[in-house]
């Protein structure tokens, strides 16, 4: 399960990640982080079964965690199944199918935004 | 063996035509042989779908009351052509809203049009005896047009070369979005269903001849701008009724960080009249090649980095210096298939006339690039040739002299060589003042990661370094980088001393 953990550096610089790993003992895979001086965001996956855990910990340690339920979010109607998105992306969510309609594996997406400037249709965006 | 229109025309009406898509074709020719396929098969379809900037649709409004010759015209605040007599425009694809920018462009214009949805006119002019009118603002729908027809000057190009980007940022392109390092590689076009490449010739492909464009029934009027079949970059003028067409077969598109397109259905049918319409129609992606193209030089002439065919880039992977890149496809070949499949079926139920060219296109033409009588300014004319340089082994304090008695901010730095290894600003004086450390010689504080321009480099280009990098200077090299002047902001003045401007 993907969640993404927005935390603000004003509280003393704690090794939020760090400290929830040693403490859970749950192995997190990064997936993506943005971290400045002030802030950061960081999409993490932990398996299924301790997301609740890794949620709680990261929470009582002051991070802002959200359980991701979607990756990218793609309108049908408006793409025309062209494929300038799948040679952008880290993931390899997109694919053709046998009739050259694309194919999105949301599961794999980890919120990039690559994909949603790639597309000249803006057929992709964020999940609301 | 040969075929006439007539016969075909004949099957046709019979109900007992043989129509293929160009897709279709290659098997069918590989199972029944040449004569065979030309036996059994009267007509194939082409097809496709994407990105055709050079497209516009003329429209006529009628007279307002009191009247007014319209002299500057926008829809949608998409500013359209204002020079064709009073109540006339041509709004082109690619023209951008004065308020959206890239989000919204006279492609969207004519998308809304056909979608049904009511476009603003705004118009203004200087007022005439027979015309008075100063200004008018009125919204519109398709319907209530006497005009709307589609013109695309340049349409349906055989092939493209296809894009990859060597550099080190994204690029953002009419190709896309190019990763750094040549992290993928972009194409498009239809390949084995492609009109022009299923008649390299032009014998079917003409003036007069009637085709499927944005699910309208269109007309080819001739050669397309820039036809250039010599090199295998045929293109077509077409034009067709904008209220026939259908958004199924018209988008328009935004590529991020370049503009506006609009992506245009198009397909040509082809009467199998002889062995030699037979061999052309049985190609295969696999036949059709194109180059990959670096677009992160800057230049007209971008070298190749490899030739591939269709197939290969529609397989997804391409081999490039032995990693494999990703392949992305800007147009849709599932839209392409879409419309060969639609005018299959237009041919068998007689909905669209066969004819031959009324006047031929010419198969051996080759585009030319522009004439320059001026060539654009380049940076030799206008870099500062009093460049100061200082030595890596140098003291800070020294630099912070020669700085201020240069009465310069920039200090290209150079080693025993005279070679450009570095460079330092009042900047990186100041803070290696205000917090003292172990750094004591220029070696220690400057950038080694220098962005350089050469004399012969267009100003342009130069400009666009300076915007990128978000810095004031260039060091000019020569080719043993040895500094021979510099470039600052300051020097960029100098284009606009007159002798640039005409």
């Amino acid at each position: 399960m993907k969640l993404l953990v927005t935390f603000s550096r004003g509280r003393g610089r704690k090794p939020i990640i760090a400290q929830v790993v040693r403490d859970t003992g749950v192995l997190i895979n990064v997936e993506r982080a943005v971290i400045d001086s002030s802030e950061g965001e960081a999409l993490i996956d932990v398996p299924d079964d301790q997301c609740k855990l890794v949620k709680d910990s990261m929470a009582g340690l002051g991070a802002d965690v959200r359980i991701l339920d979607h990756g990218i979010h793609h309108n049908e109607s408006e793409c025309v199944d062209c494929g300038a998105c799948i040679s952008v992306c880290p993931r390899e969510v997109f694919t053709f199918d046998d009739a050259w309609r694309l194919r999105c594996a949301e599961e794999k997406c980890i919120l990039c935004g690559k994909c949603i400037e790639a597309c000249p249709h803006r057929a992709l965006s964020l999940p609301v | 063996m040969h075929k006439t229109i007539e016969q075909i025309h004949e099957h046709i009406r019979d109900g007992n035509a043989r129509v293929v898509t160009a897709e279709e074709m290659p098997a069918i020719v590989a199972e029944l042989g040449e004569k065979g396929a030309l036996k059994e098969v009267d007509v194939v379809t082409t097809g496709t779908f994407g990105a055709m900037c050079s497209s516009g649709a003329f429209i006529n409004f009628g007279h307002a009351d009191p009247p007014i010759r319209m002299e500057r015209i926008w829809l949608n605040n998409v500013e359209a052509y204002g020079g064709l007599a009073a109540v006339d425009t041509y709004i082109g694809a690619t023209q951008q809203s004065d308020t959206l920018q890239q989000e919204y462009g006279g492609a969207h214009v004519i998308e809304d049009l056909v979608t049904g949805k009511a476009v603003e006119l705004r118009a203004s002019s200087r007022g005439t005896d027979c015309y008075p009118r100063r200004t008018i603002t009125t919204d519109l729908l398709l319907e209530n047009l006497n005009q709307a027809i589609m013109c695309n000057p340049r349409n349906a190009y055989q092939r493209y070369n296809a894009a990859t980007n060597s550099t080190d940022r994204i690029l953002h392109t009419y190709m896309g979005m190019l990763l750094p390092g040549a992290g993928n590689i972009s194409y498009s076009g239809s390949g084995t269903l492609n009109p022009i490449s299923n008649d390299p010739k032009l014998r079917l492909i003409g003036s007069g001849v009637p085709i499927f464009l944005c699910g309208a029934q269109g007309m080819i009027v001739g050669e397309g701008t820039q036809h250039s079949p010599a090199g295998g970059f045929g293109t077509l003028m077409v034009t067709g009724d904008l209220k026939e067409m259908s958004p199924d077969y018209l988008r328009a598109a935004t590529m991020t960080g370049y503009g506006v397109t609009l992506y245009v259905g198009l397909g040509v049918p082809l009467p199998v009249l002889d062995i030699d319409v037979v061999r052309a129609t049985a190609v295969r992606d696999e036949d059709i090649t194109v180059d990959i193209i670096d677009y992160g030089v800057p230049a007209r002439s971008r070298p190749s980095l490899k030739k591939v065919t269709y197939a290969e880039l529609r397989s997804g992977i391409v081999d490039l210096n032995g990693e494999e890149v990703r392949t992305s496809s800007l147009s849709s070949y599932r839209k392409a298939r879409e419309v060969a499949n639609e005018l299959k079926d237009w041919v068998v139920q007689g909905k669209i006339p066969l004819t031959l060219p009324t006047r031929p296109i010419d198969p051996a033409r080759q585009a030319r690039p522009m004439v320059q009588t001026a060539a654009g300014p380049r940076v030799l004319d206008i870099m500062d040739r009093s460049v100061i340089t200082i030595g890596e082994e140098v003291e800070i304090t020294s630099a912070a002299k020669k700085l201020l008695k240069g009465e310069t901010n920039h200090l290209p730095v150079v080693n025993d060589r005279k070679e450009l290894v570095g460079i330092i600003t009042t900047f990186d004086i100041s803070k290696a003042v205000a917090h003292p450390g172990k750094a004591h010689l220029v070696r220690d504080i400057m950038k080694k990661k220098v962005v350089v321009t050469t004399p012969d480099e267009p100003v342009d280009l130069a400009v666009r370094k300076l915007e990128q990098n978000n810095i004031s200077a260039l060091p000019v090299v020569d080719a043993k980088n040895h500094v021979i002047a510099i470039l600052t902001a300051m020097d960029l003045g100098k284009c606009f001393g007159g002798r640039w401007l005409k």
